[in-house]
This record gives C-alpha cells, structure tokens and sequence, in this order.
C-alpha cells in the first residue's frame, strides 16, 4: 500500500465516516472573509449543500484523517479486527481537499474525525494541525467540527477549540454496560471525563479577559455527542435518560441519534437487520420536545406500556393521547407552555397564534392556516365556534389519527 | 385605467415612488396594470393606460417600516402579480397598521408563503452554486452558472462576496449575472450557459465523496428530493450519480449483510498485544487490589466505584482533599454541580462560602481536610441545568465505606458535620440537626468528635436577607467554637 491516490484515499476516508449523524454547520458565530480577504464565512444557520439518497445532508466533507485504529468496537467499521481497506491522509491533503471543495461551493467546512493510531495524543495533535493550517496559513473561515478523542492531553483540547467550531466526543452507546461490551477498550468514565473538561473550558473561555476586556475563541458552537441506537438492547427510555443526563451535566448544543447501521464485514453478535429509521426519528422528536417543547424527560414515556416510543405516531400525540385530561386546550386563551403540548402545533404556529389572537378570537379555520395539518389538532382543541365534543375520549381516536399520519408521511 | 411602468423585475424603487402617488390618490388596486419594461409581458394586452397621476411631495403616507423593508425583498418574487399584490396589503395597511401581526389573515399568510419561496431560493442558491475553476495562480478565476426560481441574484451577491472574498468568481444566471473581481462587485446582464468553462477535476473528488458519504442501508429518496428538489439538479455535477445510487443500493446492502464475517487480520493481534493486555491486566488486578494503605491508594479505588448506582449518572467521583495529616476533617453531603465538573470537592458556590467563612474565623482551609458523605453527585436534569437531590440512607450507607476509611487514614482529632447527610453518616443519627446544631458529640465506634453545623448550601437557599445574615453568623459561630476546640486541645496538651 502506501501507493493510494488522494481520491482512492477519499473513497475510503469518506465511506468511514459516513456511520457519523452529525453534519450540522449550525450554531456558531457569525464571520466572513471580507477583513482577512481569504475564503470562508458562517451564516449561523448552516447550510446543505447537497443531499445523498439517503435523505442526509452533505454540508462539511466529513473525512477521517486516518482510518487505522487500535480499538476494537464491534459496530465501527474501523475497529482493529476488521479487514477493511485502511488509508491515511497527510495533513497537507485534507487542508487542500478542504479548500478545494470549500472554492467550489461544495460545502461549508470540514468536519475531522479519525481512528486512534499509536496514542491518542499523536493522532489529536494531527487533527489540530489541520485545523490550525486552514485557520492560519490559509485564512481559511468556513466550518470546523474536531471530533475529540476522550484520552488526548487537555493542551490539545484547548488548541483545538482555539480553531474548531464545535467540538464532539461520542458517547457511543446509551449505558455503561453496553460500551464495556461492544467497546471493551473505551472507558465510559474518560468519555464523561472529557466532556465535562470540555464544558469547563467552554464556560472559562466564554469569560471575557480580564486585561483585554475580549472573550478568547473557543468552540463557539460549542460541544455534540452521538449515541449509536439498536445496536445495544436499551430502550429508548434508556436512551432518552440519558440524553437529558448529557444535556444537564455538559451543556450540549445536540445529541446526535444514529440508527446502528449493519456494516460492511461486520463483527458477530450485532444485528444484521436495516437501520431502525423511524426508530431514530421518533428519538429526535422526543429530543425536541425536551429542548423546545418545555418537556421533562420522565413525562414523555410516564405511562407508556413499554419503554418504546410508538413507531407510528410522534411522541407528543403519544403524550396527548395518554394524558386525555389536560385536553381540550382553548386555543383563545391558553398559555404559550400549554399550546405547545398540542398534538400538531410547531413553536412557529404557537406564536403565529399567540399574536393573532390579539386582534380577533380564533376559529378553526384560522388555526388551520399556521399549522401543518388541522386533522391532528382539531380533537385536542376549543376554538371560536369549535368544541371537539366527545372525540377526545374516543377510544379509537388513536388509529383515527393513526391513519391520518401514514397518508401525511407518504408525502415526505 | 393607470400604467404603472417599473425599470426593471426588482425595480423596488420605482415600485414605491409609483404606489405612494397612487395611494394618494386614491387609486384602487383594480384600475392599476403593473408594468415591467423589456418583460415578455408588456404590451401583451396592447393597453397603454394613464400614467401614475403625481403626488404631492408634501403628502404623507404613514405605512411601517417593517412593511417597507419586507415588501423590499418581495419584489425578487417571480410571480408578474407581485407589484400588484403589494400595492394592495400597502392599502390595507393605511387601513390598518396591525394587519402585518394578524399571522392568521389570508394576504398576510401570502405575503409570508412568497417571503418563504423566495427565502428559499436565497438558500437554495448559496447551497447548490457549484463553481469550476479556470486559470492557475494570479490568473485563477472561478465562474458558475445556476438558475434560481426568483430574481435573486442582485439580492444574493453580497453573500457570496463575504464568502469568497478572496476569490475572482461569477455567477452567471439567465436574468442577471454576478461578477467579483476581489475588489469590486458588478451585476449585469444575463448569460447562457454555455458560457460555463468546462469540468474541472474536483468535480471528479466531489462526485467520488458524494457516492462514498452515501449509505445505501439508509434509502430515504423522498426525503433527499424535499430538500433537493430536481429542479436544482441539472446544475450540480454530483446529480448524474443519484439514479445509479439508489438503483445499486438495495443490491450494496443485500450483499454486505450476506458476506460472511471475517477473520481479524494479523495486525489486530499485534495491536491488542501492544496496545491493551497490559491495559486489561492492569484493570483486572485494581479488581482484586488489597486495601488501600494511602490515600492516594483509596482515591484510585474510589473511582471506580460502583457500590450504588449513583455512578452511572455522576461524571466521577469527587475524592476528599487537604492535609494527609488534617487535625479537622469537614464532611459535606455530595458533590454539586462544578464540584462533579471538576473532581474536587466544595469548589462550587457553597465551598466558596464556606471558604468565606472559615477564612473570617480564621480557620486556614489548605490546613483542613474536605470531603463528602457521598462521593458521587446525585442529580435530576432539568434542561440545561442539574437539580441536586438528597441521598437515600442506602447510598449514605454503601459509601460510608469510603468515608471511614478516609477518616481512618488521615486520623483526624476533629470531624465536622456539615448538614445532616454528613451527620448522618458520621454519627449514625437520623433526621435534621437543627436543635443539636453547636454540639460536639463523639462517636460511638471510636470516640472521635462530632461537631454538627449546617451545610453552607442551607444558607444560599434561605430567600430574605435577614434570616442569611442570622444563619451565617450561627455557622460561623460554630466554626469558631471547632477552632476553639482544638487550639483548646493543644493547650491542654501544653499544658499537660
């Protein structure tokens, strides 16, 4: 080997890292080029610059700097014991790859992960290279994400976040059990460790300086995980705890659900089955409700039968379906927490309805025009010349709405 | 019936001067045909109405901000019915100054889906622009060509300037084209795209990362073409390769799933040699230790601690600090927040007043040692914050463990309570320590004494100033009588 061209070495580095959710150029601050005169601005946002069959957005070329590793994790494509085609970047491909892509519209940035070779320290220190490259030698100011990888001395950490936009350490999997039995080499009390040095530093640095009076420059994206889903057998229960655990403890700007993927030359003992899509859908609407809808985590699962999340309709309606009595909702006068634990209204819808409702009272009509769908909210509310009557105890008002939804995701 | 002539599709300008004298006068929607000039459509009817009657300079037309700054970016929609459309929510807005805020009126609710079209596009265009390179060095030059639905590329440009400021480029689109030759910004004339240089060689990396990022076991076509609608894909070099993805995916994933595993190749072995045995090995003895003779010893033994589940959630486990030697030993009740971000205990608000504190009754703290009844942080997440929760008597009692020992091997000849988790776990008592508060009581087990105080926490909770100021002044009370204590014992050892 050794003699991989840079697009044979792309093709391998690329389809290594496509088992990672995260593409998100979202959440930093705001800044362009027109100062420095070099390439590169964050609209804050982020933007997708394509999308794959797979529905994915494609917004940082999301390569690994290496694909060798000295880890073992069962469901990573990378891991020792696999015999996958193995390739290594220089430091001088990526930053050119990068700026190639970056001068073409391609994308917004890059996002840098890597398989651990020798010591944590040695491939870290590589990543941060990169990054410092494109930052300083080339006035590069597009999207930067680093994946960080747990062990690495904190100095590295501290350069990293000096160039990155956002900083990411996984989780891997929901529980401690799971990581000790499908990542025996990866330590889930480091893992936790890192994120919390990492938040210390965000938090420091976001401090302005005493002498200068200026915040120094650290991740202003701030910090991400994933968490591989269906690989192990928690519930999603399981999962969700454990998100609101990491959203509490490290302050992170997202958690990222990836569906376990069966992958090429797979170890034993996981599942061969095609990815729990939905499954990870419906995990990213709870996720939302806990972040947006003022949704504590015991609430959204707090009377299921199962720890599961219902494959068929999302969890809100779930919630509201379990929790008949806080409905109907007056649409007229109740308050913005309690409009938003209406089945099928959007924070955008509630707002639209909060300001309308000034002006006159709100019928049926004129609810259905800032939301999505009426057919889901109709039940759950009173509106000016509308009472739901009976329908909201109806025992089959679940398949009603049941079926509604399926013909609604025909169409997505 | 009045003419109203606009200069050109996103004539905003023109549009204003025309619908203020028309409003002015008075001139119903109905009685105005809007007119761009060179468009396909005028002269289409053959009509030359009056023209737009003029208005006094002196007149004043009340009409918001907020509507003349969105009707700014209206224009840019290619809908011909755009001018005429505005002029009349211009009316209904002289009418009625809130109408804008009436989200659940039907023009409102238009004005936001064209806002929303030509958003859209906006992004759209900064999306999926793709540029090809021409020239090399100082003569490198990148030119694109992209078709956007609305008249967008004048309102575009400045975006792609502080993007690629440090580019020459151009955008070149059938109405209007964009050119930045890294100082100066001109948009003119349209172009054919013809005019587009031919491939570049990246595309070929950008089509090979394209097909490579994809996961074939993941097929969600309509989501991709929501985002990606086809109308775009004519313009993106990495298109052509969507129908052979999607054809080849069932087949990609069918055959990885039916490959059978393989074996680990020889380097895997090397590598768990080199790498981890040593490491495996290593966890299995600290399994089996003996009993920690050192504080450093038991520190490393607490880490991994897993006597109650209090583990899982918690960061780490926050170990004791100070002195090896320590007269006093302050027991606290858990970890907080910062204290489980840091790995050290009363680092977090109430250490610091305890800090505060002792430092005003002159106790030295780096001559105490501080540590917690429990070691790990025990906790309920409310969004972006940890609500601190109490400890059972079960997980006082499986950490006792720890904590005796602690005690054991600094060989205090004082303990202090602070709260009743701590009084609990030192003195094996139960409930609040309100009335024992100041006490000193020794320990049955060994004799040692006890003195019970508050948490300095209970003081930041407290809500009127009064009743903080009284409770501080009883804490610190009570530490004094602890330094009071043992400079007592010194001085009966003296004197003895």
């Amino acid at each position: 080997m050794g003699q991989l061209s840079v697009i044979q070495k792309l093709e391998i580095l690329s389809d290594a890292a496509k088992y990672d959710a995260s593409c998100a150029s979202s959440g930093s601050t705001r800044r362009d080029s027109r100062a420095s005169g070099g390439i590169g601005s964050v609209t804050g946002a982020g933007i997708c610059h394509a999308y794959a069959p797979d529905g994915r957005c494609i917004s940082l070329l999301k390569i690994l700097l290496t694909n060798f590793c000295i880890y073992d994790c069962r469901y990573c494509i990378n891991r020792s014991s696999s015999n996958t085609r193995r390739a290594r970047f220089s430091v001088d491909e990526v930053v050119k790859l990068t700026l190639d892509f970056y001068k073409r519209n391609y994308i917004e940035g890059l996002f840098l992960s890597s398989g651990v070779i020798r010591s944590p320290d040695e491939t870290m220190g590589e990543m941060v290279e990169v990054a410092r490259r494109l930052r300083e030698d080339e006035k590069f100011a597009g999207y930067i994400h680093l994946k960080t990888i747990p062990d690495c001395d904190p100095i590295l950490i501290e350069a990293a976040g000096r160039h990155a936009d956002r900083l990411s350490i996984n989780v891997e999997l929901p529980t401690d059990a799971s990581i000790n039995v499908l990542a025996p080499e990866k330590r889930p009390g480091e893992i936790r460790k890192s994120m919390a040095r990492l938040r210390s530093f965000i938090e420091e640095k976001s401090e302005p300086v005493e002498r200068t009076g200026r915040r120094q420059r650290f991740a202003p994206g701030g910090q991400s995980t994933q968490m591989i889903v269906g690989a192990d057998n928690s519930n999603d229960n399981t999962i969700l705890q454990t998100s609101a655990r990491l959203y509490g403890s490290y302050h992170l700007k997202r958690v990222y659900y990836s569906a376990f993927s069966p992958i090429p030359d797979a170890s034993r003992g996981l599942p061969l089955v095609r990815p729990p899509l939905m499954r990870e859908h419906r995990l990213y609407q709870a996720d939302w409700l806990m972040r947006f809808y003022g949704f504590e985590q015991q609430e959204i699962l707090a009377g299921a039968k199962t720890g599961m999340l219902d494959l068929d309709i999302d969890p809100k309606l779930a919630w509201a379906l379990r929790n008949r009595a806080e409905f109907p909702v007056d649409i007229n006068r109740a308050d913005r927490e309690t409009l938003l634990r209406v089945p099928g209204l959007g924070s955008k819808a509630v707002t639209r309805i909060l300001s309308s409702r000034r002006y006159a009272r709100l019928r049926l009509e004129d609810v259905s025009r800032v939301c999505q769908s009426i057919d889901k909210v109709r039940s759950f509310i009173v509106a000016e010349g509308w009472s739901p009557g009976g329908t909201i105890d109806r025992l089959d008002l679940r398949s009603r709405l049941v079926g509604r939804e399926e013909q609604l995701s025909l169409f997505r | 019936m009045i003419t109203a002539r606009l200069e050109h599709e996103t004539d905003f300008d023109g549009w204003r001067r025309a619908a203020r004298a028309l409003a002015l006068n008075g001139i119903a929607p109905a009685e105005v045909v809007w007119q761009v000039e060179g468009s396909a459509d005028e002269d289409l009817f053959g009509i030359r109405g009056d023209p737009v009657p003029p208005a006094s300079n002196a007149a004043v037309l009340n009409i918001t901000r907020e509507f003349v700054e969105r009707a700014g970016s209206l224009v840019c929609h290619r809908d011909p019915q755009r001018f005429a459309f505005m002029y009349r929510m211009l009316l209904r807005l002289a009418e009625n100054k809130e109408l804008l805020k009436f989200a659940t009126d039907p023009d409102v609710r238009q004005m936001e889906a064209m806002e929303k079209s030509i958003g859209r596009d906006v992004h759209k265009m900064r999306a999926f622009v793709r540029f090809r390179k021409i020239g090399e060095g100082a003569e490198e030059r990148f030119v694109a060509w992209f078709e956007p639905e609305h008249h967008i590329v004048q309102r575009n440009a400045e975006f792609f300037v502080k993007r690629f400021t440090g580019m020459k480029w151009a955008i070149l689109t059938p109405d209007r084209s964009a050119r930045w030759d890294g100082e100066t910004l001109s948009v003119g004339p349209g172009a054919k795209k013809a005019d587009l240089p031919p491939d570049d060689a990246t595309e070929d990396l950008w089509k090979t990362y394209f097909s490579s990022i994809f996961n074939p076991a993941r097929l969600k076509v309509k989501a991709m073409q929501a985002e990606m609608p086809k109308k775009y894909w004519k313009n993106m070099p990495e298109a052509d390769l969507i129908p052979g993805l999607i054809a080849g995916a069932g087949k990609a994933h069918e055959a990885m799933i039916e490959r059978a595993p393989t074996l680990p190749p020889p380097s895997h072995r090397s590598v768990q040699a080199r790498y981890w045995n040593s490491v495996k090995d290593m966890a299995d003895e600290s399994a089996h230790t003996p009993e920690a003779k050192t504080l450093e010893e038991l520190r490393a033994a607490t880490a991994g601690c897993t006597r109650c589940p209090l583990y899982r959630g918690a960061t780490q486990a926050v170990f004791g600090e100070g002195p090896a030697d320590a007269d006093l030993l302050f027991v606290g009740e858990q970890p907080g927040d910062q204290e489980d971000i840091e790995g050290r205990p009363f680092v977090g608000p109430a250490g610091q007043l305890l800090d505060q504190i002792l430092a005003e009754v002159g106790i030295d703290r780096s001559d105490a040692y501080v540590t917690n009844a429990v070691k790990h942080f025990k906790f309920e997440p409310r969004g972006k914050r940890r609500i601190h929760q109490t400890p059972n008597a079960g997980e006082v009692e499986q950490c006792r463990w720890w904590l005796e020992k602690e005690i054991e091997l600094v060989g205090p000849k004082l303990l202090v309570a602070l709260g009743a988790t701590a009084a609990a776990a030192l003195l094996g008592r139960r409930g609040g320590i309100m009335r024992e508060r100041g006490s000193i009581q020794p320990r049955a087990a060994d004799g040692l004494p006890v003195l019970l105080t508050y948490h300095p926490s209970f003081l930041l909770r407290i809500p009127d100033q009064a009743g903080k100021a009284r409770e501080r002044a009883n804490l610190a009370q009570d530490l004094m009588k602890a330094r009071d204590w043992l400079a007592g014992r010194d001085a009966r050892r003296e004197a003895g």
